[in-house]
């Protein structure tokens, strides 16, 4: 059937609309995407006012907070990943597509990770700097992150996708979620300090990578059956 | 009712919520060129009903059948032979209807012979498609949702409450609609508190709890 011979490049081209429809949303509620940023650089900014300000403690602290930072701003823009889709029906209408699920959920996590991820990563330098870490600090910092925080938004889904359901999710998503960032945490932040210490990296590039590799294929599987769960 | 492989079959299905029955084994089929009216009482269970037929709800028992196949098994045939209208209409209203109703298009991978705008046009929304949905007014963002029908391909269309808070003059065109669509060979489920008078093919009544179909002529 002339259907189902060009169903591949039409799965294509709704994981493209799905993506470019999702940005001008979160374009024109641009307001939104401010909350998760601006409290990222807000705690790392008081960390020199509560603590202290002096040079050599920040600068053994600064991974640490950052990544702690990012990976909060992180958790706290996830509420808006699959919410509004769930209340207005347009999740059941992605459910009843003859496309992939677990495609269409990729396209919105890597829409999501656009609009939160990638303005952290381009944050981060900034409060580096702040926190006096040395380039190849910042550089490391800049690299974790982009490894790492499409990480915490593909396993974010499976975590918002399983709680949608319910009234007070936010609770459990927590639960649920932070078990699994503890790893991104400790491989970066120690990735971070070792290459401040300069010492090698690729160990912990390497296991970022992995489990970034990992989630990317097992997450959007995950999370479209949890949905599929949801919307019933 | 005499194809036994064609169109969809309802096998034995009982639907509960909470600790009440709603309906215990339902039965029937649905061929090319019939309507079925699914009505009953609020909270009779016709969404649940309609919900189970699309695949989005699991039943209790039974199961749902596509050209003689579970609909499990056959999903993307089912599903692209499928345009299933819920009370939530789906519309973003921060996009426009034109974009909206690019995104369904490319959700459903429905190849339309007749464009957007075209659609737009005939459920009277021209003009419209520049604004935001958002600022329309509740009958033309259900107008919105139903330009789709006039997008799709699919042959089977089930349809939960499609005439809220629709004018006279868009019931007409959608009853127009579903003649048309009915005449084609086409299949429609639908409920509604409004009577639903359609000029074309076989035309059934299912009035929850009861599990009994009635012809109307």
């Amino acid at each position: 059937m002339s259907i189902s011979a060009n169903n591949a490049p039409s799965s294509f081209s709704a994981f493209i609309a799905l993506i470019k429809r999702d940005l001008m949303l979160s374009y024109r509620h641009r307001n939104e995407l401010l909350n998760p940023l601006l409290f990222f650089v807000i705690v790392v900014t008081l960390f020199p006012l509560g603590v202290s300000p002096e040079k050599t403690l920040l600068q053994t602290m600064a991974p640490g907070v950052i990544w702690v930072a990012a990976l909060l701003a992180a958790m706290l823009s996830l509420d808006t990943l699959f919410k509004s889709d769930y209340e207005d029906g347009t999740l059941e209408q992605m459910m009843l597509s003859p496309h992939s699920n677990a495609l269409l959920v990729l396209a919105k996590i890597i829409s999501h990770w656009l609009v939160t991820g990638v303005p952290i990563i381009l944050l981060a330098p900034l409060l580096g700097l702040f926190m006096f870490m040395s380039a190849e600090g910042v550089g490391t910092l800049m690299l974790t992150l982009l490894l790492g925080t499409p990480i915490l938004s593909l396993v974010g889904a499976i975590g918002m996708a399983l709680t949608l359901g319910l009234n007070r999710g936010g609770m459990l998503l927590s639960l649920l979620v932070l078990p699994l960032y503890i790893p991104v945490l400790i491989f970066s932040a120690n990735a971070v300090d070792a290459s401040m210490a300069g010492l090698e990296i690729k160990g912990q590039l390497y296991f970022l990578g992995a489990l970034l590799v990992l989630s990317i294929t097992l997450a959007p599987l995950a999370a479209a059956t949890a949905l599929k769960i949801s919307v019933e | 009712m005499t194809d036994a492989t064609a169109g969809l079959h309802i096998k034995s299905i009982s639907c509960t919520r909470g600790y009440r029955d709603l309906f215990t084994d339902l039965d029937f089929h649905l061929c090319p060129g019939q309507v079925l009216r699914v009505e009953g009482k609020n909270g009779s269970g016709k969404t649940s009903l309609l919900r189970i037929m699309a695949g989005l709800a699991q039943p209790l028992e039974g199961e749902v059948l596509w050209q003689g196949r579970k609909i499990q098994h056959v999903e993307s045939d089912y599903l692209e032979n499928l345009l299933f209208l819920g009370h939530r209409a789906a519309i973003k209203y921060e996009l426009t209807p034109l974009e909206n109703l690019c995104m369904a298009k490319s959700l459903h991978g429905s190849k339309a012979e007749n464009g957007i705008e075209e659609a737009l046009y005939q459920v009277g929304l021209f003009g419209f498609e520049d604004i935001p949905c958002g600022q329309l007014s509740a009958g033309q963002k259900r107008r919105v949702a139903l330009a789709q029908l006039f997008l799709t391909r699919a042959r089977c269309w089930i349809l939960d409450e499609p005439y809220t808070s629709l004018d006279v003059v868009a019931v007409a065109m959608l009853e127009n609609l579903f003649t048309q669509h009915i005449n084609n060979g086409g299949m429609l489920v639908i409920t509604s508190h409004q009577p639903v008078t359609l000029q074309a093919g076989e035309q059934y009544r299912l009035v929850l709890p009861k599990t009994e179909l009635e012809a109307l002529v």
